[in-house]
């Protein structure tokens, strides 16, 4: 790398990371303040062990976000495999379509579209607050399922159409084909695709925002609350407590997705070696 | 020789396009058959269908005098090998061997006894802890027919499984492939689109062409008495002309009646007479039956290829003699060298050389064709 | 595989697929149908143009620097607002991306790797405390003004600015731009930068003949993947604008804690309508004019 491009991407890293370390630091910070630093601290991760509501947002938001990855993974893989298989053009077009709204969508409108309708199903029903965990958990799942599709499609796409039928011809029945042979092949992509889901549920606070109900609050819903007032560095030690979650979370689904493009990788190899 | 598989008027269409038209075809044991046609002419079908990877719309499946229509491929005695082999990345070499014996929950022992033993008879005996990912075209075609066989299968249907590997490997493929098969004695139904191949490997070849089976026979009988025009080109290089049977031995082309080996045909019926360019003797133009004008010559190592118009029929002609571009010349042809075929559909569709040229031939005969 | 052991397990492919249909169709299509509906009706769900009109002709009182005011309509001006900070912060995102995007596929694998990890890395702190943040670093008596004070220097004011809105897009909505690109640019193959140098061309015209026409369909996602959040987005602007920039998300969150669910649903249907028109704008102008563009 030239001087200059390093010059250049020093710049831009700092750029990127200049909130985070402000944050980091922070949340050691003794006193109060957000922008002076007098002692370093755990005060304020005490303060946060011993905060009911905060824990509590928490607690919420690894249960819904854990039944979001659950039951999108579920419905993704069925859905990649689905699609994969389709013959006609039309249907094959319309899915890719349906999957892509809510990933182009502002989550803002994904939002408020899935609220007007919660809002008014309920109304229909009689319900006074129609939005709940219930409702949380759809949008949740609404936005989580075509990132998961996104990972396993290509996967299914990539194998060997073959495969399944080499498994069968050496005895397989074609559930057994699936099971010995489908399965271990994209799992890479169902387990990459289940960490996103994850981890944008975790995050997700504008779609959360507009399909949540007053009695149940996720962490991204506290932290809007909490920086409408003043903000201690409480918040600071949750959000670094959150972010090396999502960074292990991160690390691992390179490390699955790496396995997989080190074996393309040797594939390659071997092609070169083969036209020299 | 015992019938092992008898399909029975098979027809089988995809999308209202008819793949195989009403196909029976007879394969015995021990035998090394060829199914032989361009792309789209229903060889692989008939493979799929043999698998049991697709189902015929009519027509039965005959499997050792049991109807297997309906069997499903996990049930039935053949393996196969793959176009691509379709090799499991997640396993290993000696996995991959293994799957089938697993799937039988084949004793431990006996797996790796077994397993061992094929990937020596390979030649891939320090591969077993190898990931297939890391092997070569060549290695994983090993391994794609070990472990196929393996599992003893009574037929082993092989899908174009030489496509992908380069000439040189693929000769020495089609050597080693045809000893396992004597060696074993196991029914070999392999499929190609390379005339080559089919004539140097099998016991009998099958020519098909849209969804038919166009000639059933031993390479050199495909070779040297197609039965019609489709035929006669697809097999090597050949000059079909239309001709008239006089009589029985006398045929008449080009302006010259010639002694031929033929009978049966009624008297005065057109016919296409089929001259391989090898079998065309190059004289003086005073001595010859016919005579033209060469208009080109290419040197092919082994012998030079000219091009001569005889009457506005270009004729392909292989000799080992020195020919002088646009030289008048004649030639003469044996008796033997003349090989007549009634008039088929095919007719006047092949055999005329006035295009001909070796970049077209390429273009028109693509390597690795996607069928089916 | 064209065709399945006698359609069977086609249909259990079919099977598979039946409860994402029914899915996409019940939470994806039907809630925008909702969004619709909302806007062209009243409180008693009977039709009405009333919203949309509304969005066009409200009208306020702007105090201009003077003092002196100004009527103007309310919502064409924020919009107007939202899509210029959007457009701005995309173009900004865009020349800062680009080059960062073009050294990353340029560097060796390793390094790549770690790169787009650094790159991703600031995407998975959560955007509201990353945002606020930025607030503590830029506000008058925040950590840049600190620092210049230690150093002796007058105070500069950037929170409440445009600047600062700005700034928060840029850096929230950065990898975005980023990413596909260089996904874009690592996957170009060499050899068509050897041909172009073959033909004569400089460092310069390879990139501008060559390499920059080549991952123009890098740059349109990454200009989708910016402007349409940064010009949705409502956070943002409330901290770092100090809330004197209201934005077109601002103003459908704001009806929506209001319980204006029917004008709140008339903005999002005019925001989404005009969205739609611009990204097939925007997929129109580059299919005529980059070659081999989709």
């Amino acid at each position: 790398m030239k001087l200059s491009a390093k010059i250049y991407s020093g710049i831009i890293f700092c750029f990127l990371f200049a909130p985070i370390a402000v944050l980091l630091i922070f949340s050691f910070n003794e006193a109060k303040s957000l922008s002076v630093f007098s002692v370093f601290s755990l005060k304020w991760y005490k303060e946060l062990f011993l905060d009911r509501n905060t824990l509590g947002a928490l607690k919420n938001t690894l249960l819904l976000a854990a039944s979001a990855t659950a039951i999108s993974t579920a419905l993704g893989t069925f859905a990649a495999m689905g699609i994969n298989k389709l013959r006609s053009k039309w249907y094959r077009a319309a899915m890719n379509t349906v999957t892509d709204i809510p990933m182009i969508n502002p989550d803002i409108i994904t939002g408020i579209s899935l609220m007007l309708m919660f809002v008014f199903v309920g109304r229909l029903f009689g319900a006074s607050t129609s939005l709940n965990f219930g409702t949380m958990l759809i949008a949740h799942i609404t936005f989580c399922t075509p990132y998961v599709i996104l990972q396993v499609l290509p996967k299914l796409q990539q194998m060997d159409k073959a495969m399944p039928e080499a498994a069968m011809d050496l005895g397989c029945t074609p559930l057994g084909a699936f099971f010995k042979v489908e399965l271990p092949e994209i799992l890479p992509g169902i387990i990459t695709g289940a960490i996103m889901a994850f981890t944008l549920s975790l995050d997700d606070f504008v779609i959360s925002y507009f399909t949540a109900g007053t009695g149940f609050e996720t962490l991204p819903i506290r932290i809007y609350a909490m920086t409408k007032k003043t903000v201690t560095p409480k918040m600071y030690a949750l959000a670094t407590i959150i972010f090396f979650v999502t960074l292990t979370l991160l690390l691992i689904s390179n490390v699955v997705d790496n396995d997989d493009s080190r074996k393309v990788r040797d594939m390659k190899k071997e092609k070169k070696r083969k036209e020299k | 020789m015992e019938k092992i598989i008898e399909l029975k008027n098979i027809s089988k269409a995809f999308d209202g396009e008819t793949v195989l038209d009403n196909m029976s075809l007879d394969i015995y044991d021990n035998e090394f058959i060829t199914l032989l046609g361009p792309s789209g002419c229903g060889k692989t079908t008939t493979l799929r269908i043999v698998g049991g990877f697709e189902h015929p719309d009519q027509g039965d499946v005959i499997f050792m005098g049991e109807r297997i229509n309906d069997v499903p491929p996990h049930k039935r005695h053949v393996n196969t090998v793959f176009q691509k082999y379709a090799l499991f990345p997640h396993l290993n070499v000696f996995e991959n061997v293994a799957f089938g014996l697993r799937q039988r929950k084949v004793p431990k022992n006996e797996i790796k006894e077994k397993v061992d033993n094929m990937l020596k008879m390979v030649m891939l005996s320090g591969f077993a802890d190898r990931s297939v990912t890391s092997l070569s075209g060549g290695q994983q075609q090993r391994v794609a027919i070990a472990r196929a066989l393996v599992n003893e299968p009574k037929v082993l249907l092989l899908d174009e499984p030489l496509g992908a590997l380069d000439l040189k490997l693929r000769k020495d493929m089609q050597q080693e492939l045809k000893k396992i098969q004597k060696n074993t004695g196991i029914t070999f139904i392999f499929v190609t689109h390379d005339q080559e191949e089919a004539l140097s490997m099998s016991d009998t070849i099958v020519v098909m062409s849209e969804g038919k089976i166009q000639q059933i026979g031993t390479p050199s009988d495909i070779y040297n008495e197609p039965v019609n025009a489709f035929v006669a080109d697809f097999i090597g290089e050949s000059n079909i002309i239309d001709g008239v049977m006089l009589s029985d031995y006398r045929v008449r082309f080009g302006g010259h009646t010639f002694e031929c080996l033929d009978t049966g045909f009624a008297p005065n019926e057109p016919v296409d007479v089929v001259v391989r360019p090898e079998d065309v003797d190059i004289v003086a133009p005073e001595k010859g039956m016919l005579c033209g004008n060469v208009t080109s010559v290419t040197f092919m190592g082994v012998h030079n290829e000219a091009i001569v118009d005889i009457g506005g029929f270009k004729w392909m002609i292989q000799t080992t003699d020195h020919v002088e571009e646009n030289a008048y010349i004649g030639i003469t042809l044996e008796p033997d060298a003349i090989h007549i075929m009634k008039k088929s559909k095919y007719s006047g569709m092949f055999g005329d050389y006035s295009s001909y040229s070796n970049e077209l031939e390429e273009l028109s005969n693509p390597g690795g064709e996607d069928e089916e | 595989m064209k065709a399945s052991a006698a359609g069977k397990s086609h249909n259990t492919y079919r099977i598979a697929l039946a409860p994402y249909s029914a899915w996409s169709v019940l939470f994806v299509l039907v809630p925008l149908i909702f969004i619709a509906f909302y806007a062209f009706t009243d409180n008693n769900f009977e039709f009405t143009t009333e919203n949309i009109t509304r969005f066009f002709t409200a009208t306020s009182n702007l105090v201009q620097d003077d003092g002196s005011t100004q009527e103007v309509r309310t919502y064409l001006l924020i919009f107007m607002r939202s899509l210029k900070l959007a457009v701005i912060s995309t173009a900004v995102c865009l020349l800062m991306g680009y080059p960062i995007a073009y050294i990353m596929a340029r560097a060796k694998e390793k390094t790549q790797k770690t790169m787009v990890t650094l790159i991703m890395i600031p995407m998975w702190m959560n955007f509201l405390i990353r945002t606020y943040a930025w607030m503590t670093i830029l506000q008058d008596t925040g950590i840049i003004n600190g620092f210049l004070a230690r150093l002796g220097l007058g105070e500069i004011h950037i929170i409440g600015t445009e600047t600062a809105v700005i700034l928060g897009m840029v850096y929230d909505y950065f990898p975005y731009m980023v990413l596909p690109i260089y996904s874009i640019l690592a996957k170009l193959d060499g050899r068509l930068l050897e041909a172009a140098r073959d033909l004569g061309c400089g460092s310069f015209s390879v990139l501008r003949r060559v390499i920059f026409p080549l991952s123009m369909p890098g740059v349109i996602s990454g200009i989708n993947m910016v402007l349409i959040p940064s010009i949705s987005t409502f956070y943002i602007s409330q901290k770092l604008g100090n809330g004197k920039f209201f934005l077109i998300g601002d103003a459908i969150e704001g009806q929506y804690v209001a319980n204006n669910l029917h004008f709140a649903a008339a903005i999002a249907f005019i925001l989404m309508v005009i969205l739609l028109t611009v990204m097939a704008l925007i997929k129109y102008v580059t299919a005529r004019c980059v070659y081999g563009g989709d």
